[in-house]
């Protein structure tokens, strides 16, 4: 259909409008996030000189060490089993905890979300900290277990204590999500399914966790791409006894003598292919109205 | 079929902390009925149906279903099935889905699962919609599912929760005289909750008419509105002019009333009064007629001489106003039998007339 010069007008003023308000935010995207994206990929096929400089000479080694070295290989590797099995503790908590919160009267509900975000006003690093002195071989459990006679145990500085750390730092974001689906929840689905001959497991089954599902792989996706890279817990829990993806990687640009950049940038962007793929999958996997 | 009732319920008591929301419920259900539970919200017909359909458990007293006590046990072992009032359907699932949901938990084999979703879907006229999601759907045609998606369990009772409520005033005509076919069809035992009266006059074997908890009568439709056995159940079906007074005279099955401004009238009393008793005259509209001075006649329960008021016609009807005194008017509703434009056919506002009443057309009620 023709449009009048007024519409076709209006329409050049919105648009213009739309610019003004999108510029400044496009410009730090642009300088703040596409920009050192662009760096690590350019690096990332650069070879490391003998001190750690950088020298332009274009490379696919550093892609092949690190589909061919097995202690990188296995570094993905176990970065993508902890962070599968902190998302499946986080759902296996967050899920029920959820569901308990929304049960409440409004009043409850308020004081257990903020009980759930309460832990955010503290510094992460702190409360992993606080861990160590409740894990530690002389610290708050086994002393408590020492006084009550018991044997002590070795808590601190095991892949338990790390895929522990994890799970506590990521299980508000697994609860909050599945918070606001069930929140949504019609819950006389419940009982029509319980009237149509459906038990309590069934009905959960077939009609709540289907419907629930967006929250649940909103939850998964915001607890497994942090823990993919994270380096702290492993590190301050874990005694840093296995590598992970992002203690590699934090090792190789901050900490090995010398460092190669290269490297680094490369295992970086293999990650964010990675998640990348997973995120793909989550926006397939549910639609738009969902999200 | 089963010997005895569908449903009976036996001083059945739900509480909610401190409030009973139904209290000392009797009730017996036949086989096969269309049997309402009628009443304002609140009333507790919600809290007895979703206690029938095991969503909630008697506080007291005893809830059978074809003679099986009921009380422990939970909805999904209950041959019942409910129409919910927001019909509740599976938004992830098409239409076949929801109705083959129920004869999957019973574990149905397939072939005969796919040929019993069919047949219900055809029963509500739903054939070609088998793939459709929900929300694709209009608001009569997901009412429609609901019924199918509960029928298809072939239940002994079905449930009904104020089903046509979300529908619009035409729909909601169509899907009575459409449940009410389908309940001879079936044969099922409808229980079927609702807060309209009209819905409930038309669809109903029998109605149960709660209030506060309390079923204050049940009957068929004719005996509710006939003769209804107390003040509550004479105002919340159809409309009716009330007065109030103290019985001074009774007999066998009527008494008279005598009002505050000296008026003493005759009524039919559905329960028994007693002399001295504050009782109120209950007179519909319709059961009352206008007649010039000069035709009174000796026989009628009472007469009153009245002045015309004010006149609404509304094309079937004419409604009267009428002024007994400074204090006092009632309705009286004519019919508009004859066709015509005269003038003189219709009443006119100043008019003198009396308002007569035949003997059993007046009830006298207590509270």
């Amino acid at each position: 259909m023709a449009l009048s010069s007024f519409e076709r007008e209006q329409q050049r003023r919105e648009q213009r409008r739309l610019i003004a308000l999108l510029a400044p935010g496009m410009l730090w995207l642009l300088v703040f996030f596409l920009l050192p994206l662009l760096v690590i990929l350019v690096y990332s096929f650069l070879t490391n000189g003998p001190r750690g400089n950088l020298l332009w000479q274009p490379t696919l080694q550093n892609y092949v060490d690190l589909f061919t070295q097995s202690s990188y290989v296995n570094a993905y590797v176990r970065s993508l089993w902890i962070s599968g099995l902190t998302t499946l503790f986080a759902l296996l908590l967050g899920y029920p905890l959820a569901l308990f919160i929304v049960k409440q009267p409004p009043r409850v509900r308020l004081v257990l979300l903020i009980l759930v975000l309460i832990p955010f006003w503290t510094n992460f690093l702190v409360r992993i900290y606080a861990w160590q002195i409740i894990l530690a071989n002389n610290g708050l459990i086994n002393t408590t277990l020492g006084a009550m006679g018991l044997p002590t145990l070795f808590l601190l500085n095991t892949e338990g204590a790390t895929l522990l750390g994890l799970v506590y730092g990521e299980l508000p974001f697994m609860v909050l999500p599945i918070y606001a689906a069930l929140d949504r929840f019609d819950f006389t689905l419940m009982e029509a399914g319980a009237d149509l001959g459906a038990s309590k497991w069934h009905a959960f089954w077939h009609i709540m966790l289907p419907m629930t599902m967006p929250g649940v792989a909103a939850g998964a996706v915001l607890v497994f791409i942090p823990t993919i890279g994270q380096f702290v817990v492993s590190e301050l829990l874990g005694g840093a006894k296995v590598d992970y993806i992002g203690n590699l990687i934090q090792r190789l640009f901050l900490r090995s003598n010398p460092p190669n950049w290269p490297l680094g940038s490369a295992m970086s962007t293999v990650m964010m292919i990675v998640l990348l793929g997973f995120i793909l999958l989550y926006f397939r996997s549910t639609t738009e109205e969902d999200r | 079929m089963h010997k005895g009732y569908a449903i009976e319920l036996a001083n059945v008591v739900k509480r909610f902390g401190e409030v009973a929301a139904v209290d000392h419920v009797t009730l017996q259900i036949h086989d096969g009925e269309f049997f309402s539970l009628l009443g304002p919200s609140g009333c507790g017909k919600t809290t007895t149906l979703r206690m029938i359909a095991g969503f909630e458990y008697p506080s007291g007293g005893e809830l059978m279903i074809h003679g099986r006590p009921m009380a422990t046990v939970p909805p999904h072992h209950r041959p019942v099935n409910t129409v919910f009032q927001s019909y509740a359907l599976f938004p992830h699932m098409t239409v076949a889905q929801n109705v083959a949901f129920g004869l999957k938990m019973k574990r149905v084999p397939r072939a005969e699962l796919g040929a019993r979703v069919q047949a219900a879907l055809d029963m509500v006229r739903l054939a070609g919609f088998a793939e459709r999601y929900p929300r694709q759907m209009s608001g009569g045609q997901q009412q429609r599912v609901a019924l199918a998606r509960a029928l298809v369990n072939q239940p002994e009772v079905l449930l009904l929760d104020e089903p046509l409520g979300a529908l619009d005033q035409k729909l909601r005509k169509e899907m009575q005289l459409e449940l009410k076919s389908l309940q001879h069809r079936v044969g099922i035992t409808f229980i079927f909750v609702t807060h309209d009266q009209e819905e409930a006059l038309t669809m109903s074997d029998r109605i149960a008419v709660m209030n506060q908890g309390k079923v204050l009568q049940v009957g068929t439709p004719t005996e509710i509105y006939e003769r209804p056995t107390c003040k509550f159940v004479a105002d919340f079906i159809g409309e009716t002019n009330f007065i109030e007074g103290t019985v001074v005279e009774q007999s066998d099955e009527y008494a008279t009333i005598q009002t505050p401004d000296g008026l003493q009238l005759r009524g039919y009393t559905p329960r028994p009064v007693n002399l001295g008793e504050a009782a109120t005259l209950s007179l519909r509209p319709e059961k009352a007629r206008l007649v010039l001075p000069s035709h009174a006649r000796p026989e009628d329960a009472f007469t009153m001489p009245v002045h015309v008021e004010m006149i609404t016609y509304i094309g079937s009807d004419t409604r009267i106003t009428v002024r007994l005194n400074e204090r006092r008017t009632l309705d009286v509703w004519e019919q508009n039998t004859l066709s015509t434009l005269d003038r003189n056919a219709y009443w006119q506002p100043g008019e003198a007339a009396v308002l007569v009443c035949p003997p059993a057309n007046a009830l006298v009620l207590t509270e």
